[in-house]
């Protein structure tokens, strides 16, 4: 069975993938604030590295929680640092998600928590797939990882590098759609051709969680999004016809 | 008495809305969490203390603009242990209307959201 690392290597995981997203986030701040300057208010780089960072270090000396604690605890400090949507939308979902990893981080969990985190940002924004939002890199992203382990079998790290390459995916389909969510939305066709800052930053957090998370399992890291197998058979509902 | 609160992504704005709600039911507990650090946006923590202060125990009605306003207003009301609600109304307009509302004697949370969003229908010309 993959991903049974114990609670104090899970714990040691958490932080460092903490740590790695705040640097992540503060090296791209202008790079998001310039896609955010073209179709919303070009806050997004500076408000989430300023939480990420304030997240990471709310957690990299607590050595009393528990991994899903030290998860709570990154949306929590989140809510608070992080202002405008993208505070309620990575915070609140991080927090609400965070109930999926009672029993610590195992790869059964981690497909829970990433249907929940996806789940909680559809539910929080409203934002359906093709708003041009986060949404339509995390759709792909959590379809492909739940995918890849539940079907294909793939380990965890393998299944997560398939999600990261799909989320690149969902990032480049942004970039021709009309904004239907967030002040985007207020461009109207304006908005079409420019990358959305919640998708890319998204996916950004996606590829620096790979790297940590090669640090600590084995599998497959230079790998697409495409599945490596065909379905042997057709789904139930379609049999009879 | 049923408190209120008003969210803006200005804090000029949250404050000149009390301001004009206050004229209209001075007595109800009226709170302003407009702005994020200063700057204009919103931020749940700021509108769950808001919520906490208006709270007099009979419950809180939250009046939004846009967009974030609403989610972290969501949020904020999901981490608080007070009973409150998000008017589904403009938020000038509402916050007047549930002013008045909140000073009525019979006044619950139902009849301050309603009177709040009676204000949907208010036409300009």
């Amino acid at each position: 069975m993959y991903g049974m690392a114990d609670k104090a290597t899970q714990r040691a995981a958490i932080v460092a993938a903490a740590g790695a997203v705040a640097d992540r986030l503060e090296a791209e701040k202008s790079h998001l604030t310039d896609l955010d300057s073209a179709i919303g208010d070009a806050d997004h780089g500076s408000n989430l590295a300023r939480g990420f960072r304030a997240a990471a270090e709310a957690v990299e000396d607590d050595e009393e929680s528990s991994p899903q604690e030290l998860v709570k605890k990154i949306g929590v400090t989140l809510i608070s640092k992080v202002g405008g949507a993208a505070g309620p939308l990575y915070g609140g979902s991080i927090m609400s998600a965070s109930q999926t990893l009672e029993n610590g981080l195992t790869t059964d969990t981690s497909v829970d928590f990433a249907e929940a985190y996806l789940e909680k940002v559809q539910d929080r924004g409203g934002a359906q797939l093709g708003a041009k939002t986060m949404v339509d890199a995390l759709t792909p992203a959590v379809h492909t990882y739940k995918k890849s382990i539940e079907v294909d079998e793939l380990p965890p790290l393998t299944a997560f590098a398939k999600a990261t390459a799909a989320a690149e995916h969902g990032v480049e389909y942004t970039v021709p759609l009309r904004a239907q969510k967030g002040r985007a939305s207020f461009l109207g066709w304006r908005s079409v051709g420019h990358q959305d800052p919640g998708a890319t930053s998204t996916w950004f957090i996606m590829q620096e969680l790979l790297e940590v998370a090669d640090n600590y399992l084995e599998g497959e890291t230079d790998v697409d999004a495409r599945s490596p197998t065909i379905p042997d058979e057709a789904p139930e509902e379609l049999k009879e016809s | 008495m049923i408190g209120l609160v008003v969210v803006s992504h200005s804090q000029k704005a949250a404050e000149g809305i009390c301001e004009l709600a206050g004229e209209m039911g001075g007595e109800a507990p009226l709170e302003a969490a407009g702005g994020d650090s200063g700057e204009i946006g919103t931020n749940a923590d700021r509108i769950g203390e808001a919520i906490a202060a208006a709270d007099e125990g009979e419950g809180v009605v939250v009046l939004v603009d846009l967009g974030s306003a609403v989610m972290n207003a969501e949020l904020a009301i999901e981490m608080t242990d007070a009973n409150a609600r998000i008017a589904d109304a403009p938020v000038l307009e509402g916050a007047l209307n549930a002013a008045v509302e909140a000073t009525n004697g019979q006044a619950t949370m139902e009849s301050v959201l309603e009177k709040a969003e009676e204000a949907r229908e208010y036409r300009k010309r």
